[in-house]
């Protein structure tokens, strides 16, 4: 094979990472700073998937879509939180575990009653519908670029919000040291609402972003899951950087598994999971 | 859909059918004839399905037709009433045994209908064989079904994997293309629907440039798309389905592979999806015994009850679940509904002729449909029919021994 | 751990009473149904051990319970007369070397890492077992015979039988029960309770920690073997799908639901919510949402699970001498 090939290689793979960082993200910020396990992650990317795909039906188009999702999303992670997981917060990590994946059946139930169970399609709009061609036969479609930098453009929103602003310090603060922040007169659980329906909501972003590209049908969000999580815990739970660089690590040897290991494609991020935690238990930027 | 169900079931219905069950069910029929005056006892039926997750679509459409069938039938199998009894397979393998079970052990079924996933269908199977239940298959493909696993009481209305695969080497080899990849989802059903694609294909001289098969249920192909492009073959080949079908052929054309390789694939590559593919389903071919477009009196006619019935647009499922229904009302009638008769009922059914949506076709000696094999391409969102590949298709049930 | 009371004692023994007698009255199907739902309670209590007593979480604890059921599959599956302690004993053996492995790999981690590694190690095997052309692939491989338990040339038990197999998983229920509470009782099961407590201070007496914990992934992983073994001769059919994260994550529910910690606690959680999932969909196809929210409520409302509410009774019952009720070891 060419060189081309593999340079097409990577740009998959770059930007199979990028889409893999967008559904880390939210997944890190809760595990790092609530200590919580949430099993839920890819129920709230599938609730974004279908809420794209239900406002871009009504508004006719994909951005206003996505703008009237977004706040739907954030008041529904609000509401599970005050729910149900605010009154998990001094118990042990089992008792998340078991609570966020009771919402699964929930969440998927609903999907099912309130969406009915075809595969439907999201229309991406005209303005992001061509593509660039990349060699003789092969063109990159415009849309995928677009998550890549939505994608690019969350990433750094994240980190200026986190390592820049009030709120950010706040947010640090409590994933290291939760008693300090109560004692200097923060709202732990005010600060811990806003962290869960932020994480919850990159994850309904995640969704409606890619429903244009994987569209939408019942349990799209269970395939994520498990693959969400690998990233953090490579990444270091609770480290945005570190689940940027797992995303990358893990798209790219995703890729390249299948092209050069085809028989072992699947084992292969699982394998790399396994060797990162065997060489740094911690993962690579988590804290001991 | 009538009046025959237990209470716990027919709610279950209601819930689930709505437009199904407005159609066909009046109100009266709803209260359990428990205490009515009945003659004889009533024939049981149990379906399992899937009605939850992935298959749930697919589950529901087998399940209306078939019942479908039974009630333009009067209602009845053989002069006798008919209790449905549902269950739910959440296409869960492990889960399969014990779900099987409850249908023949509790429920005690006459006839057990289902299932639509391949590894539940053989758990299924295995128990029914032992069981001497007669059951009708309206989905699973798995070719071992009707093979290794035949057995008297076993049928299929649907399909083998064998089935839609190998007639599609010929009409590729026929379309002209002799360089091609083979995609497809390396599980049972892919993996049987490439082996018979190969065999026909190799053998009329066609040449495979490289075979991709891609992890199941995983839909990122982007990786294989670029490989495809640096391949250059004449055209592909792939099975995919369901989301995995849509995101497929989607990532496809989006890679703008479409304009300058073809692409083809077993037929549930664009069944049921072709909404949700939009354009860039556009010229894709694919071989099935069965087109939503096919221009006999029966498909028509069975389309429009289907969509009074439902509210929905049948498919190649709800083909298939209409002619299991089909079969239990051609069986029962020839023993005057004495279920007890049961080697006359399954010589009835054996010899049976099925005047299907899809074209009349009658059962190989495995119990599977010998059945045309349609080559259809995706004009304006409708699988239209190009040709017929292959008439009368006949899986070969490998290792299958009737006695 | 829990103490077990005299009414706790009690208590079971009227549920063993029950289940000796069950058979007689439950029909062929529930039978089966409770010879499953007894082998699901082998393989709880075995995870019981690691997440109660042990204080490990593992995530992918179906692996074992699938490589048993599949070592059985695999190397017996030309065998015609397959001699029930031999295959046992060596798919015993063979899923004990798995635990081996993969626990050495995983405890070097904890908490939330450990969680992750095993559950990374158990979708290896189930992607091992799923793509791998050998074994039969996501079709799963059919047992064309079951073990025979012979005594010289006279058969003991008919496996065939279902009402020999139920007896038989409740024998081997009872046994795993029972060796487990004697282990708990021994200056090792105090090892282990100590180290789910505090590791440091364990770690500071001098033992050495690792090595408590291997053993004891050991012993639950070969029990977890032993079920899946049990449930592959039972159904004559093994699938990937056992080894699936759903399964273990059903498993830590089942354990959870229970009462964890208690031994006890995870067989009734196994039972209620087999039950459940027989029950439930008789009244609307939206099942799971009724299960969505009886989890919840048993996360809100009883956090030690069905066990902590027996428990609590139990005290009511015994409360002159309530200082050994509720009390950890």
């Amino acid at each position: 094979m060419e060189s081309s090939f593999y340079l097409i290689q990577l740009l998959n793979g770059i930007q199979y990472g990028f889409l893999l960082f967008l559904l880390a993200s939210g997944l890190t910020l809760i595990f790092g700073i609530m200590g919580i396990i949430n099993l839920a992650h890819g129920a709230f990317y599938m609730i974004g998937a279908y809420l794209c795909y239900w406002l871009t039906g009504i508004t006719g188009n994909l951005f206003t879509g996505i703008l009237l999702a977004i706040p739907l999303s954030i008041l529904f992670g609000y509401a599970v939180e005050r729910l149900a997981i605010s009154h998990l917060y001094n118990r042990d990590h089992l008792y998340q575990v078991l609570l966020t994946y009771a919402l699964i059946l929930i969440a998927n139930e609903l999907q099912s009653i309130f969406w009915g169970n075809d595969v439907h399609s999201v229309a991406i709009p005209e303005v992001l519908k061509g593509s660039i061609q990349l060699t003789d036969n092969q063109a990159y479609p415009i849309y995928r670029l677009f998550i890549s930098s939505a994608c690019i453009v969350l990433a750094i929103l994240m980190y200026w919000v986190i390592q820049k602003t009030k709120l950010g310090m706040t947010i640090r603060a409590g994933a290291s040291n939760r008693e300090m922040v109560q004692a200097l007169g923060i709202n732990i659980n005010w600060l811990f609402a806003i962290v869960f329906s932020m994480g919850a909501t990159l994850a309904a972003l995640a969704g409606m972003l890619s429903a244009p590209v994987n569209s939408v049908y019942p349990g799209i969000g269970d395939n994520i899951l498990i693959i969400s999580f690998v990233v953090v815990v490579i990444g270091g739970i609770g480290s945005i950087k570190g689940a940027f660089i797992g995303a990358l690590l893990i798209g790219l040897a995703d890729t390249f598994g299948k092209v050069l290991l085809p028989e072992m494609a699947s084992m292969v991020a699982y394998a790399l999971m396994a060797a990162v935690l065997f060489w740094r238990p911690q993962g690579l930027f988590g804290k001991v | 859909m009538s009046d025959q169900k237990k209470p716990g079931i027919s709610r279950r219905d209601v819930l689930k059918g709505g437009a199904a069950a407005a159609g066909l069910v009046t109100a009266s029929s709803l209260i359990p004839t428990r205490f009515a005056i009945g003659g004889t006892a009533k024939v049981k039926v149990g379906i399992l399905l899937p009605y939850t997750g992935t298959y749930a679509k697919l589950g529901t459409n087998i399940k209306d037709a078939l019942q479908l069938r039974i009630h333009e039938a009067g209602g009845k199998l053989g002069g006798r009433e008919v209790e449905y009894v549902n269950i739910d397979s959440e296409a869960a393998p492990p889960k399969a045994s014990e779900l099987t079970n409850k249908l023949i052990k509790k429920e005690q079924v006459d006839f057990l209908v289902g299932p639509v996933h391949s590894v539940v269908g053989m758990a299924m199977v295995k128990i029914a064989r032992q069981a001497d239940v007669i059951t009708v298959i309206p989905n699973a493909g798995a070719n071992g079904l009707t093979g290794a696993l035949c057995a008297p009481n076993i049928f299929r209305t649907s399909f083998s994997s064998y089935q839609p695969g190998f007639p599609a080497g010929q009409a590729m080899l026929e379309d002209g293309h002799k360089n091609v990849v083979v995609m497809y989802w390396n599980y049972g059903f892919g993996k049987e629907t490439a082996a018979a694609f190969k065999a026909s294909f190799l053998a009329g001289g066609g040449n495979i440039v490289k075979e991709i098969p891609t992890p199941f249920p995983k839909v990122e192909f982007q990786a294989y798309l670029t490989e495809v492009a640096a391949l250059k073959p004449d055209a592909v080949f792939t099975f995919y389905a369901g989301g995995g079908a849509v995101k497929f052929v989607k990532d496809y054309a989006a890679a703008g592979l479409h304009k300058t390789i073809p692409l083809y694939g077993a037929g549930f590559l664009t069944e049921g999806v072709t909404g949700a593919q939009g354009e860039a389903a556009e010229g894709v071919r694919t071989t099935l015994h069965y087109a939503d477009s096919l221009d006999l009196p029966a498909n028509h006619r069975f389309r429009e009850a289907f969509m009074k019935a439902t509210g929905n647009q049948a498919d190649v499922y709800a083909v298939q679940g209409y002619d299991a229904g089909d079969l239990l009302v051609q069986g029962m009638a020839a023993v005057d509904g004495d279920v007890k008769a049961k080697a006359d009922m399954i010589k009835a059914m054996e010899s049976a002729t099925i005047d299907s949506p899809r074209g009349k076709f009658t059962f190989s000696k495995a119990h599977n449909p010998i059945q045309d094999i349609y080559l259809r391409e995706v004009v304006n969102g409708q699988n239209q029919v190009v040709r017929t590949v292959q008439k009368a298709v006949e899986d070969p049930a490998e290792g299958c021994v009737i006695s | 751990m829990h103490t077990v009371t005299r009414p706790i004692i009690i208590f079971l023994c009227i549920c063993l009473v029950l289940l000796l007698l069950f058979p007689a009255v439950g029909g062929p199907f529930y039978t089966e149904l409770v010879t499953k739902i007894m082998i699901l309670s082998i393989f709880t209590i075995s995870l019981d051990l690691l997440i109660g007593f042990t204080g490990l979480v593992s995530f992918g604890h179906a692996a074992f319970f699938g490589i048993g059921a599949y070592l059985l599959a695999i190397l017996f599956n030309e065998v015609e007369h397959i001699n029930y302690w031999w295959s046992l004993t060596l798919t015993l053996s063979l899923t004990g070397l798995a635990a081996l492995v993969i626990g050495w790999l995983s405890i070097r981690t904890s908490g939330i890492y450990f969680i992750m590694l095993t559950l990374a190690f158990a979708q290896m095997c189930f992607y091992f077992f799923f793509e791998s052309p050998h074994f039969g692939g996501d079709d799963g491989i059919f047992l064309a015979n079951k073990p025979e338990i012979k005594f010289g040339t006279h058969q003991l038990i008919d496996l065939e039988n279902e009402h020999h197999y139920y007896y038989f998983v409740l024998a081997w229920l009872v046994g795993v029960y029972l060796f487990l509470s004697m282990i708990l009782r021994a200056p090792f099961g105090h090892v282990l309770i100590a180290i789910k407590a505090n590791e440091q201070r364990v770690r500071a007496l001098g033992y050495s920690t690792p090595h408590y914990k291997l053993v004891s992934f050991v012993i639950a992983g070969t029990i977890a073997g032993l079920a899946g073994f049990l449930e592959a001769a039972h159904t004559s059919f093994v699938t990937p799908a056992y080894l699936g994260w759903h399964e273990s994550g059903m498993a830590i529910m089942m354990v959870i639901l229970g009462g964890m910690g208690t031994l006890f606690g995870p067989v009734i959680g196994t039972f209620i919510v087999v039950l459940l999932q027989d029950f439930l969909p008789n009244f609307t196809e939206h099942w799971k949402l009724i299960m969505g929210g009886i989890i919840i409520g048993v996360v809100l409302f009883l956090p030690n699970g069905i066990a902590g509410l027996i428990y609590s009774i139990s005290n009511r019952f015994t409360s002159s001498q309530k200082e050994h009720g509720r009390e950890h070891v």
